[in-house]
């Protein structure tokens, strides 16, 4: 089985330095690239290789570099951003990469850089990530050096100048467009789509952001190819994946394993399965803003389409596994809580409505609840869908809150009837 | 032009526009909060939610946004739709989690764009039972009250204030459900536009502190159209009364002038209306007991223009009714104007070079539109503040326009534009003594004196034109920026340029010229501002009588005579000392005017005189727009009456006889027009007296006016009869024609659930466009002819200053330089110290310091003030401030000697 | 006013962006790491530095959680209180940091020494429950560590 993106990173040993990088074969991906391709060859590897986004939405990454446009008369300079602001909870896969082989990061970067033509570069890095910061400003510092990043990369006329930027807090910095609008200075509020940030993103100007797992797969695609690439999979999303588990389990962890596996191996076999007294009650699969999966979806695989014909997303693939000795009403008020606290403040119904879906969730965990409330969260749900709020936050934040609705009705109602918490 | 299909049903519409627009063009009642007209779309508030489909079988469709999707051809959309109607009653069920029910004691209760959205959408019994958030409200000034509590956080002030408007101290806070509009401390907000929050705000966070004061719901008010009588631009307004009192001043929404607009001058300089320093009764200074009745009056008038020779003083603040009823009662050859020669001259070439048609005068619509704008010497953002905003608004359209040339972003697409122009700008010079705010926005700022701006002028005109000469002995740098101005303009298709009167320099209004005649092609519409000092100096002008000067001499010769001096307060235009030799003079002197002042002081017989809210009458503005202001009152104190009515009883009583004169507004036009040509069409501005819609007159008091049977009961406890007005088709009663009355005599903004001044929705041809029958105002300059008149060729020496001598030029400021708007409590209370300014090097020479006092001197002139040093001002120039309270008439554009 | 070190911070920043304003984040960071607070002179000083208005750096230092526009203590303990910290039982943490600091969410110790307020996801949900202190992180904790941590802080 190929780890391609961890096998040189290695629990408790520092960083690879530029050296080991090279010695490991790395920045051969970039020089080959460099002399051989062509921007557009880039896009069109990348994507055959079917590589879709990391970050959660999926989405096809060549395709999404073959709308920016091109050529002499293409607005400039455009940008190229990797999006490390890791900040849905339950989530900690990009850590691993950022902290343990910063130059494969760097590598793809350069190189999906040169196949949009952007010769400015981010990193968006969420402020808590410090031993990361610390890692990126020295590997940054060596590329320069060594000639992978400035003017004239290897001669090739490609030039490529790369800022570290790291956040002041919000999740919404996650959001591509809203991690824009921090970039520029401003209030991290989310931007209208059309127009994408492939036409007119930071400052104005073309842009790819790009989740930092996505960026890291590049350097690989180019030097093994899209076959090989398709071949790593357990199922049509081709690759490996970064999948974590925390919770209540034995060996909560992250672990690159081929696209695809199932949420059963996951948890019972990497993550050591169900600490001793536990039984597995539900999993949010994706992160905090996925919808919640039980016992019955265990053997689903976990790939971008089977978890959504589960009725799930495949999110960040950083599972969070809830206990039976956990309350699914508290555990779904800490998430709307969240939420609400990380709304931007623009549009309506997430503004006004997270907060108002929290008080009711902390009413029926209080023992306070009413059978209406039911009601008042469900229409939440109904209606802060995708569309009816302005960005994809409170959406998000409606997954997990219908389908708790939907597996643990019974322990809602109990609240209600009880008039207090039973756990 | 596509088509659309809004529930099943095709209409055809415009391309380019979103579907909010559409629809409500269209008439569909659609809510909305953070959509503007003027300020397009965002997306924030998601009120406006409607569902659309994919084509003809799509029995699902999706909720979208409509004020963020684009007209498509077969577009399909439903506003009846149930679950957008749900969501729509839900977002103001959200929003009122938060919003307080204190309707009652807000001020916007009854004008308010939230309760009317709110009703739109059905949404009754709220469902929320936890606490409400609240905020701390902030001191914002004199103008503005704030109540954050109400915020329902559409992001419009913020969107006005900073975007629109250019202010930078209003921001938003905070995040999640915590955000506060404001400013970053307790204080002043700065931006002179900052009165717009009130009708920006869709519900009562920023509302008008002044009517706070003497509050009343705009369903209690009295309203008629009017116009701003402040500044020259003439921004139509809606005056408010209540027992007696003018209450407040709301935009009037005028397509080519102000649009949803106005400067914080015209909305709070009206309470000089309501001062205690009126004139409330007629006074016969030479006897005992002064206070006469109307019958002493006029028989005392009698004999003092019929048993001496009479002249006129007319005034540039007085309504076109009024100068010419005193021009009709003295004569036209016994009428002057009562400003100095030297102003009358500049204000005549203006009017001159507008009159023979070469040059397009534009709007302040045209100037928004423009792609490119040469100031040339006027302070806009000071002498016509609404002309500033117009201009901030071409900067910034003709940055969207060439960002988005390239892509398919639709105008209205408001963040995405903004995203897409960053810090680029259209091409704005702005050519001034001293900097103003419009300099961050400029392409380029020089700070000059008035001849060397005027030589920038002719060096970029003769650019533009080698039949122009070369200025003689031009600077590098004056070239550099002369190219870079010529080549701009070059390059636009609707240039335009702007000057005026306050450099008391010809030279600027002569180069200006030379730029607009220049550039005028079949392919470029290049169009002249030029700004004049009062509300009707234009119309004064147009009326090429003498100057003061003029009437000085008559009495100085002629010691028998009886001066009439109409709504002028000459110290303000004319050097005291030739104002004291003026009334020392005349035999007789008559004032009339509304407030006291330093002339009616003097007068022998004074009468009492109606303020523009309790007159009707004609201004002509600096475009040469004649616009009709009509009557919102009737003075309780009946000794009150208009200007022209008193000088046509004078003239009735003088001509022994009423039969042919003029007794009503629309009448004294009818023959204005016919005595002076230059004065053809005016009539139109305002149809007859005798107008009527469906035999019905427009009623002054909205179908909801309360209390009419009680508001007197005090006093007595029959209902009063209603007032009537004979002088317009516009009556004191809510009863009378329900539908929209041709636009220029709109007395307030109202529709079926649209309670909020934003029903002029309803009012308009298109959202944002003209509204429905518009005539707003008649145009008395008109296009004649094309380049035929010569060019000037005669270019200003470079400026030098003189050893000891200082060029006297004046400094307007918003607040402080008004006549009227100084007696407004609030406006008092913003006004900037009265100073003169130096450059660092004449300081210096005369050993002064910041604050130091200066005595300016000429003749028998003297005047003392505290010194503001300005790194900017050129060397040899001494700025004044100009036009306030108290301080005697300087000799503008001429050399003083300074002291300390 | 702001200090040499800071200006030269900022300048640095700014000079990697196309206008002055867009560095204001990096800027606020900049004087909050050299003195522990934004306060409203900050905001000011900030203003004129990078050419905008006070009004226009407070709208955008009040929306980050990071930047704190109120004192802070010496040290500041971020919590996480994020799902996976919520079921590995963060909240006994809470209480016992209460009990110990005898202060809540928000608040700040008599002495000055610990401030202490909740964060999001601190990204290491495979070792939770975590806390940040002064930007060093510590995970696995219990209560029985605890001490150990708050100790190195004085």
């Amino acid at each position: 089985m190929e780890r391609p993106l961890t096998k040189n990173i290695h629990a408790g040993r520092q960083p690879l330095s530029l050296k080991e990088y090279t010695t490991t074969g790395g920045y051969t991906a970039l020089q080959q690239v460099l002399k051989n391709n062509t921007p557009q060859e880039v896009q069109q590897l990348v994507q055959k290789s079917n590589l879709k986004g990391r970050g959660g939405a999926g989405f096809n990454t060549g395709m999404k570099w073959s709308f920016v446009p091109m050529g002499a008369d293409a607005p400039r300079p455009k940008y190229l951003i990797a999006n490390a602001d890791e900040m849905e909870p339950g989530t900690f896969k990009d850590r691993l990469l950022l902290e343990g082989n910063p130059h494969q990061l760097l590598e793809g970067m350069i190189i999906a850089a040169y196949a949009i033509q952007a010769n400015i570069s981010y990193i968006f890095l969420r402020w808590a990530y410090k031993k990361a910061a610390r890692v990126l400003e020295q590997s940054i510092h060596e590329a320069y050096e060594a000639g992978w990043l400035g003017q004239n990369i290897l001669g090739s006329g490609f030039s490529l100048n790369m800022h570290l930027h790291t956040g002041a807090g919000r999740y919404m910095c996650g959001e591509e467009t809203a991690l824009l609008n921090a970039l520029e200075g401003k209030r991290a509020t989310p931007r209208a789509k059309p127009p994408f940030p492939q036409v007119s993103g930071l400052f104005g100007k073309p842009t790819i952001v790009n989740n930092v797992e996505t960026l890291c797969c590049v350097p690989h695609i180019v030097n093994n190819g899209a076959e090989w690439f398709q071949s790593l999979s357990y199922s049509e999303d081709s690759g490996t994946k970064i999948y974590g588990v925390s919770g209540k389990v034995n060996n909560p962890g992250a672990w690159e394993l081929p696209m695809g596996v199932t949420m059963r191996e996951l948890i019972e076999e990497h993550a050591g399965g169900m600490k001793k007294g536990y039984r597995l009650k539900g999993v949010l699969p994706g992160g905090a803003s996925t919808d919640f999966l039980t016992e019955q979806h265990l053997d689903i695989k976990m790939d971008f389409k089977s978890v959504a014909a589960a009725g799930s997303r495949l999110g960040t693939a950083t599972m969070v596994v809830m206990d039976d000795a956990t309350c699914p009403v508290g555990f779904v008020h800490n998430l709307q809580h969240f939420f609400a606290q990380e709304s931007c403040g623009w549009c309506t119904p997430c503004r006004e409505g997270l907060p108002w879906v929290e008080k009711i969730l902390l009413t029926i965990e209080k023992g306070e609840g009413k059978q209406e409330d039911i009601e008042l969260l469900q229409m939440h749900t109904q209606l802060l869908g995708p569309g009816n709020t302005f960005c994809a936050l409170a959406p998000g934040a409606m997954e997990p809150l219908q389908s708790a609705i939907k597996y643990f009705r019974e322990d809602f109602d109990r609240h209600i009837r009880e008039q207090k918490c039973p756990y | 032009m596509p088509t659309i299909y809004i529930d099943n049903k095709p209409y055809e519409v415009k391309a380019g526009k979103n579907l909010l627009e559409t629809s409500l063009s269209l008439g569909f009642d659609l809510p909305y909060f953070c959509w503007h007209p003027a300020m397009g779309s965002v997306g924030a508030c998601r009120q406006c939610a409607i569902k659309i489909f994919k084509d003809e079988k799509d029995a699902n469709g999706k909720i979208v946004m409509s004020c963020m999707e684009g007209v498509k051809d077969g577009l399909r959309m439903s506003i009846t739709d149930t679950t957008a109607r749900a969501f729509r009653e839900q977002v103001i069920e959200w929003l009122m989690t938060n919003h307080p029910h204190d309707c009652p004691v807000c001020d916007e209760g009854g004008s308010c764009h939230l309760q009317d959205m709110t009703v739109m959408t059905g949404h009754d019994y709220r469902r929320f039972e936890f606490k409400k958030r609240t905020y701390t409200n902030q001191y914002l000034g004199p103008l503005i009250h704030h109540e954050m509590n109400r915020c329902i956080q559409c992001y419009r002030c913020v969107r006005f204030y900073r975007d629109y408007a250019g202010g930078d101290d209003l921001n938003v806070f905070g995040a999640h459900h915590h955000v506060y509009f404001g400013r970053e401390k307790d204080g002043v907000l700065q931006s002179p536009f900052s009165g717009n929050l009130a009708e920006v705000c869709p519900t009562g966070v920023f509302t008008d502190k002044t009517l706070k004061k003497h509050y009343t719901r705009k369903w209690d008010l009295t309203t008629a159209p009017s116009v701003c009588h402040h500044c020259s631009l003439g921004c139509n307004i809606i005056a408010g009364e209540r027992y007696g009192q003018l209450r407040c001043i709301v935009n009037r929404y005028n397509s080519d002038v102000n649009g949803y607009f106005l400067c914080d001058k015209g909305r709070y300089g009206y309470e000089f209306v309501n001062s205690a320093n009126r004139i409330t009764e007629p006074l016969i200074r030479t006897r005992p007991v002064e206070a006469v009745d109307e019958t002493t009056l006029m028989n005392h008038l009698k004999n003092l223009i019929t048993l001496h020779p009479v002249i006129g003083i007319g005034s540039s603040r007085a309504s076109m009714e009024s100068n010419f009823a005193l021009m009709q009662l003295v004569g036209k050859e016994n009428f002057y104007q009562g400003i100095s020669d030297d102003t009358a001259y500049l204000e005549g070439r203006m009017v001159e070079l507008l009159q023979q048609g070469d040059v397009h005068s534009v709007s302040l619509k045209e100037i928004e539109a423009a792609d490119a704008v040469l100031v040339l010497g006027e302070d806009i953002w000071n002498t016509a503040p609404i002309m500033a905003l117009a201009v901030r608004q071409s900067v910034m359209k003709t940055a969207a326009n060439q960002a988005t040339q390239q892509s398919s972003l639709f105008a209205w697409h408001d963040a995405a534009i903004k995203e897409l122009v960053q810090e680029e700008k259209g091409f704005l010079a702005n050519i001034t003594i001293l900097s103003s705010p419009l300099d961050a926005i400029s392409a380029i700022a020089v700070h000059e004196s008035p001849d060397n701006m005027a030589r920038l002028g002719f060096a970029v005109a003769h650019l533009l034109n080698a039949g122009i000469p070369a200025v003689s002995g031009i600077t590098e740098k004056e070239m550099l920026a002369a190219k870079h101005i010529a080549n701009a303009l070059q390059h636009a298709q609707r240039p335009v340029i702007i000057t005026g009167s306050s450099c008391c320099n010809e030279a600027l209004i002569k180069a200006a010229f030379n730029i607009v005649q220049s550039l005028h092609t079949p392919e470029r519409k290049a169009g002249i501002s030029f700004v004049l000092p009062e509300c009707n100096s234009t119309g004064l002008a147009l009326m090429k009588a003498p100057s003061f000067e003029g009437a000085l001499e008559r009495v100085i010769t002629d010691d028998n005579c009886t001066a009439i001096v109409l709504e002028n307060d000459l110290y303000r235009h004319i050097p005291a000392a030739e104002a004291d030799t003026f009334f020392a003079q005349c035999k007789n002197l008559v004032v009339m005017d509304s407030l006291h002042n330093r002339t009616t002081e003097k007068a022998h017989v004074l009468i009492p005189a109606a303020t523009f809210a309790e007159a009707d009458g004609t201004l002509v503005n600096n475009e040469g727009r004649a616009q009709h202001f009509y009557q919102v009152f009737m003075p309780v104190n009946t000794h009150i009456k208009e200007s022209w009515r008193w000088l046509g009883e004078m003239k009735t009583m003088q001509a022994k006889a009423a039969n042919g004169l003029q007794q009503h507004p629309d009448e004294w036009l009818a023959k204005l027009e016919v005595t002076l040509p230059q004065f053809a069409n005016i009539a139109k501005v305002m149809p007859s007296h005798h107008f009527r819609i469906n035999g019905q007159a427009i009623p002054r008091e909205p179908h909801r006016y309360s209390g009419r049977t009680a508001m007197q009961a005090n006093l007595a406890v029959s209902e009063p009869k209603p007032l009537q007005d004979d002088d317009s088709p516009l009556t004191y009663t809510m009863e009378g024609y329900t539908g929209i009355p041709p636009s220029s005599m709109i007395p307030y903004f109202w529709a079926p659930g649209w309670n909020s001044g934003q029903a002029v929705n309803k009012y308009q041809q298109e959202m944002g466009g003209a509204l429905r029958k518009e005539d707003p105002g008649i145009c008395l300059f008109a296009n004649k002819k094309e380049g035929a008149s010569p060019f000037f060729k005669d270019s200003p020496e470079a400026f030098i200053p003189r050893p000891g001598k200082y060029l006297l030029l004046p400094q307007y400021q918003l607040f402080g330089s008004g006549e009227l708007s100084i007696h407004s409590k609030a406006i008092s209370e913003l006004v900037p110290a009265a100073t003169i300014v130096l450059s660092k090097k004449d300081a210096a020479d005369l050993g002064a310091a910041n604050g130091t006092l200066i005595t300016i001197e000429k003749n028998d002139f003297q005047y003392r003030l505290p010194l503001i040093i300005h790194d900017e001002l050129c060397n040899g120039i001494v700025l004044a401030s100009a036009g306030y309270q108290g301080m005697p008439a300087p000799p503008w554009g001429s050399w003083v000697k300074l002291s300390v | 006013m702001l200090s040499n070190e800071e200006i030269q911070d900022i300048d640095h920043e700014a000079a990697k962006l196309p206008y002055k304003k867009a560095a204001v984040i990096e800027a606020l960071k900049i004087v909050q790491q050299h003195r522990g607070w934004i306060n409203d002179e900050s905001v000011s000083d900030i203003a004129e530095c990078l050419e905008m208005s006070a009004a226009e750096v407070d709208s955008v230092a009040t929306f980050y959680n990071l930047i704190f526009r109120s004192p802070v203590g010496r040290h500041v303990i971020l919590l996480c209180d994020s799902i996976s910290c919520y079921v590995m039982g963060y909240k006994n943490i809470y209480e016992a940091l209460q009990q110990k600091l005898k202060i809540k969410f928000g608040e700040t110790t008599a002495d000055q020494r610990f401030t202490l307020l909740p964060n999001a996801c601190l990204g290491c949900c495979d070792h939770a429950p975590a806390l940040i202190i002064n930007g060093e992180l510590y995970t696995d904790i219990s209560i029985e560590t605890l001490d150990d941590i708050l100790l190195k802080y004085t």
